[in-house]
Formats: C-alpha cells, structure tokens, sequence
C-alpha cells in the first residue's frame, strides 16, 4: 500500500539552518502520529514539510504519492495543516472566512454549513468579525476552514496550545473523526495524555532527525532519556 | 481560472471595505500630499494649474505603494498566504485577483483625488474620454507592476523600504504616459493623449502578462 | 577579506585560496598597460575638439572632449554589466543552475559601478559642453539613470540574506523585468520630449577625428579587458562564498546530528 508520507534523509535548510537534518520517516494511511520531542526540534518544519510549504535542500519525500521535489502543488490541495497561525482575515466574518475558504478548495456552500455546525460556530457568533474572537474562537473557525477541504492529510502543530476546555475537547473529536473517516494524522503536541487514548504512533524529532521510532505501547510512558533531553535542552 | 480571480478579488475589495483603511488613511494621505504641493509651490494658481497632471500622478503613485503594501499585508497577518499556496488556486489567478482589486481602489482613489485636483487646483476638463481611459489603463499598470513587485517582497523584513525603491523605476513610464495624457485632457499642454494611452495599456498588458507567469515562482517560497 | 577567510578552510578541501589565477594576473597587468597607454593617447596624442566655423570663430569641446575616453567606455561597460545580467538570469530561468545566478549577480554589480561612472562623467562633460549638469529631455541620460536605480533595487534585493534558490528567483525576475523597463522608459522618454544632446553617431558620420577614433576605439579596447577581470574576480568571489556557505551548512548539519545524538552520519549532502 502506498505510504501517506515517505521521507528519506530529508535535510531542510531554514536560510543556514539545517531545521531537518535528514529525516527517514514512513506513515501509512490512516495512521495517527505524534510527533515528540523539544522545542526547536524540528517539528514544526516537518509539518510544514509534509505539506508542501517547505522545500526540501536534499533528500526525497512524497506525500500521499506526489513526489516533495517536483510536485508540491499536488500535495498542498490534498492536505491540511494547523499551524500556529490561524489563516483568518480579521475583517471578515466567521461565515465569510469559511466560506472563502470553501470555495478557495472548490466546497459546496452544504458544506460550510456542516463545519459551522460541527465546532459550534452557530448563532451570532457566525456572523461575528474574527478580531473579535477569543483565541478558542478563532481556532476553532480556523479548523473550520479546514474540515470544509476534506484533506487527506490533517497535520495538526500544537493544536492544543493555549485554548479552552471547549476547544480543546474539539480537538480532540477533530482527531478521532478524521481517523475514524480514514484520514491520516499527524501531530505534534505537549499535550501527551490527551491523545494517549487515540493510541497513536509516537516519533521522536530531536535535532532535526527522527529517532527510532517508538513502540506503540511505550507511548503513555515516554521515553526517559528523551525526556531528559527534552530538559537539558530547555535549562 | 477566472472564477478563482473573482473570489479573490471580491475576498481583498471586502476586506478593503469592512476596514475602511483605504478610505480612512489611503484616501486622507493622498490628499495632504496635494495640499502639500500647494504649499511647496507658493500658492501659485497658475503653476498648480500647469503641473496638475504631474502632482496628481505623483499622488496616486505614493497611494499605490500603501495601498498595495496593505494588500499583501492582510494576507501575512495571521497565516493567510499560507492557506493560499495550500488551496491549490492557480497562482494566475491569484495574481489576477490581487491585482484587480488594487486597481478598482486606485480607480477609486483617483475619482476622490481628481475631484481635489479640480476644487484645489482649479482645472477644468477639456477631454473626459481621455481622461477616464487613461485613468483605468494607468491603475491597470500600476496594479500590475504593483503586484508583482509586492509578491517578490512580500516575505520579505524589509519590505516597507523596498517596494518604492523597486516599484518606482518600473512604473516611471506610467508616470510620464498618465502625466501626457492628462495634460491633453486638462488642456493644459498639447500633448497626443491617446496615444500616450497606448503606451499605458500596453504598459498594463506586459507586465499583466509578465506577473502572470511569474506570480507562481515568486510566492513559491522555501 | 574573501582570501583570508578561505585560507584556513578553503585550501584542505581543494577550494582555491584566492580569487586570482594566471588569467586574472594577465588580464590586471593588461588593464594596469592599456590604462596608462590609454592616458598618454588622450592627454599627449589627441588634440583639443576645435573647429572654424565660417564666421571664423574658433568653437568645440576643446579640452572637455578627452572626457569622452572615460565616459563612453563606461557606458558601454555598463551595458554590458546590464545586458549580461539579463542574459544570465533568462539562463537561469532556462537552466536553475547556481553558475547563471552567480554570473548574474556579479555582472549587475560591475554594471552598476560603471552606471553610476557613465553618469558622473556625462554630468562633468554635459557641464563644459551643453552648459548644464544635468538635462532632462535627454533620452540616453534619463534611460541610464532609471536603469542604474533598477539595478541598485535589484543589488538590494541580492542583500537580503534568504534561501539561495529564492534570492535567485527573485533576482532573475527582476533583471528580466529591469529589462523589458528600460525599453519602455527608452521609448517613453523619448516620446517624451523627443529630442537628444547626445552626438548622433558621430562614429559613422566620419567628423571624428583620426587621433580621437583611434584611442576611443582603445579605450574601448582597454574597457573590455578590465571588464573581463572584474567579472572574472567577482564570479570567482561569489564562487568561494558559496563553497564556503556551503562549509558552514555541512558544519552546522554536523552539529544538528550530533546534538539528535547521532554517532553515524546520515544523508548529508551530495
């Protein structure tokens, strides 16, 4: 079967910086993925690696069949991704967002309808100017704009990060009802426990490599010596 | 491919419209800037008569280079570039998009500005075909050449310095050609202003044509 | 500053030290010969620009005329600097080969210097002859300056610290833009005020002098040769920076690996 992401000693240079320093990484479809490791460690290029926004400087990848050095315009429509940034144009509505972004991916107005509804952007707050939104809010519209492409590929980058209960919770059904549809995620997380229940595959990024990936069943107990690398790291 | 251009366009000009920042700023520096070149040349009736076109080009240049800055700043400021290079819409067509709702703001801004030049300047209008034909082509030109040059420095820090020194030089003919053809239009010079025309939209169809193609490159980002 | 830096870690991995070679050293001396050769012809050997007119009045440039072997040498270096440019970056867009972006960039740069050379020179000369600095209704003046300002845009822009493949993309487009520009501003310019100072082909039309020809067409001659030098040293500077960022990223990826932990080198770069 074909891999969803298939990476081989993929190096990323961020200007002179070697944010990935050669990555060998396979997922399969429909797998879930946590991406582990300290802060600028490299995850965040990854993701945004896999859909296409980052080059590769050498190396080979392919996501969801479409070779990273010569068809990333291929990927990019077939993936989402969940950055730390919202997309969102602070003047428009709720609505108006979504539904740009629905057509933007070629979406049927039904659709937008059915992602409001989902992460309970109803009532007023549909037509409310996103400056206006608290920061669970805006996420939540972010996601929406997002769940209206019907990607393939969800890559999720701290989605917890500094958010509500509420938004939080969504998160976490966002996760389960991409995977439950078939849809392959990958994400990166503090919040370890919280997606524990979705057993996911856990990868280790660390100085822009990907570790021996760990044992599915290590990952409610993370890896001790990761985690003091994590800490020296961080002190 | 045309569809994809229409919703841009109509995503930037709503966006223009709900923040009103080209009314409430664009449009207000513009006309100090007139005021400005009041002052400069000493109240003199006459010459600001004379150099009416030229003032008023200059003008709208120096909106331009705000209003296309703020154009792609919307787009930076929370992510939204991004999203676009991910929708899978045709760079052509953004490229399209974005300039056509930076021309429909300088049409606009030219209206307003036009009508200062006529009460501050006190110009009378000789030739309004004229004048409105080489008001669109000369927007079309900027918006264009504007476009590309704000996608080439879009990603960039420096940004806010470098458009002007870029987009200026290139936009120099539109300058001169809108400069001819007003003064034709004004009465204020005997200059060929339709065919300083033609120098304005085959102006606006190069570098449409040029952006167009090279649009997709530029935003390709690493 | 570019020698002393690759001396310690250029010369191990088999990158030259130095900017110079047997060419380069040919091509200096013949530039350093040809200029002062170049100098005697101008001051000793061409006589002062005079003509009688048939009132009998003594007129020309007199000696503001030897400004010329500086001046139309440096324009015609300029535009080969911008002609160059625009031929290696339309290569560059055909090929996506690091030689054309170099090649590009270090020709804008000469391009740019002789630019700003042709202007201040023309303003010196325009002084004594055309009794002004500076005049706008002139065609090939106005044309050079919006062209010099394109090319500082475009070496601004070349300043920007990015990703090599961007830097290169915008610059190419860029230089193809600048040149598509400088026929419009040429055309429009001209329009314009339709109407020169410049000489019309004074080369052909044979008033020229014999003397004068001669060691204009030297200097057209010298002109070359120091241009093919400085091409030749700042290809090659542009060359070593690029080995030595690419030294730098080999370290740092080294770096990277290491603090992952990894004893066993792996990727890397081909």
């Amino acid at each position: 079967m074909e891999s969803a992401v298939r990476l081989r000693a993929a190096v990323t240079l961020l200007g002179r910086f070697p944010a990935l320093a050669g990555v060998d990484l396979d997922i399969t479809p429909g797998e879930i993925v946590l991406l582990k490791g300290p802060n600028g460690a490299g995850k965040t290029t990854l993701l945004r690696l896999c859909a296409g926004l980052c080059s590769l400087s050498t190396g080979q990848g392919w996501v969801l069949g479409h070779d990273l050095n010569s068809e990333r315009r291929m990927v990019r429509r077939r993936v989402a991704l969940l950055g730390h940034r919202t997309g969102l144009y602070d003047d428009l509505t709720v609505t108006e967002n979504v539904s740009f972004w629905a057509r933007a991916a070629g979406a049927d107005s039904i659709d937008v309808d059915e992602a409001m509804e989902r992460l309970s952007l109803t009532g007023r707050l549909a037509d409310t100017r996103v400056a206006r939104l608290s920061a669970g809010q805006r996420r939540r519209a972010s996601i929406a704009s997002l769940v209206v492409r019907r990607p393939e590929l969800w890559l999720l980058d701290e989605p917890h990060a500094g958010l509500d209960q509420q938004t939080r919770d969504t998160v976490d059904a966002l996760v389960r009802g991409a995977a439950a549809a078939g849809a392959t995620v990958v994400l990166a997380t503090h919040e370890l426990e919280r997606i524990a229940v979705l057993e996911p595959r856990v990868v280790s990024v660390v100085g822009g490599v990907v570790r021996a990936d760990d044992d599915p069943a290590d990952s409610e107990s993370p890896d001790p010596s990761s985690e003091a690398e994590d800490d020296r790291r961080v002190s | 491919m045309f569809r994809d251009a229409w919703l841009i366009a109509g995503k930037d000009l709503r966006i223009e419209m709900r923040s009103r920042v080209g009314l409430n700023q664009i449009v207000p520096f513009a006309v100090t800037v007139l005021v400005l070149f009041a002052f400069a040349l000493d109240t003199d009736q006459e010459a600001l008569r004379t150099y009416a076109p030229g003032l008023f080009w200059v003008t709208v240049l120096l909106a331009a280079l705000l209003a296309i800055g703020r154009s792609f700043a919307v787009d930076l400021a929370d992510g939204a570039a991004d999203r676009l290079l991910l929708s899978g819409i045709d760079p052509i067509s953004v490229f399209g998009g974005k300039a056509a709702a930076i021309a429909v703001q300088l049409v606009v801004l030219e209206v307003l500005l036009g009508a200062g030049v006529v009460l501050l300047f006190d110009v009378t209008v000789h030739r309004y075909g004229l004048l409105v034909c080489a008001g669109l082509a000369a927007a079309a030109g900027v918006a264009t050449a504007g476009t590309l040059y704000g996608a080439l420095v879009a990603g960039l820090g420096v940004r806010e310095t470098l458009l002007p020194l870029l987009l200026l030089p290139v936009v120099a003919p539109v300058l001169i050609g809108a400069t001819r053809a007003f003064q034709d239009a004004f009465g204020v010079a005997g200059a060929e202003g339709w065919a300083w025309l033609g120098l304005l939209a085959g102006f606006a169809a190069i570098y449409g044509v040029f952006g167009a193609f090279s649009y997709g490159a530029l935003l390709e980002e690493a | 500053m570019t020698t002393a830096t690759t001396e310690s870690t250029g010369t191990g991995d088999g990158i030259p030290a130095t900017t110079s070679s047997r060419a380069t050293k040919v091509l200096g001396w013949l530039t350093l010969a040809g200029f002062a050769v170049l100098v005697a012809l101008a001051f000793a050997w061409v006589p002062e620009d005079t003509r009688i007119t048939e009132q009998g009045d003594v007129v020309g440039q007199f000696d503001a005329v030897r400004l010329m072997f500086v001046h139309v040498p440096s324009a015609i270096l300029a535009y080969t600097g911008f002609g160059l440019t625009f031929l290696a970056s339309l290569a560059y867009v055909r090929w996506r080969t690091d030689w054309w972006d170099m090649m590009a960039h270090a020709s804008a740069e000469i391009g740019v210097v002789f630019g700003v050379l042709t202007l201040v020179t023309g303003s010196i000369w325009g002084r004594p002859t055309w009794q002004t600095w500076w005049e706008w209704g002139d065609v090939r003046l106005v044309t050079t300056l919006v062209m010099v300002l394109v090319f500082v845009g475009y070496l601004a822009v070349r300043r920007i610290p990015a990703d090599a493949v961007v830097q290169a993309r915008r610059s190419a487009v860029i230089a193809l833009v600048g040149a598509v520009n400088i026929v419009i501003v040429n055309r429009s310019v001209d329009w314009w005020e339709n109407r020169t100072l410049h000489q019309q082909s004074t080369l052909i039309a044979r008033k020229i002098r014999d003397e004068t020809l001669f060691t204009l067409s030297f200097s057209f001659a010298v002109g070359m040769v120091l241009f093919a030098w400085l091409l030749l040293h700042r290809f090659r500077m542009a060359y070593l920076q690029r080995q030595i960022e690419e030294l730098e990223v080999d370290e740092a990826l080294a770096e990277r690996r290491a603090e992952a932990g990894m004893s066993e080198t792996q990727g890397g770069r081909p």
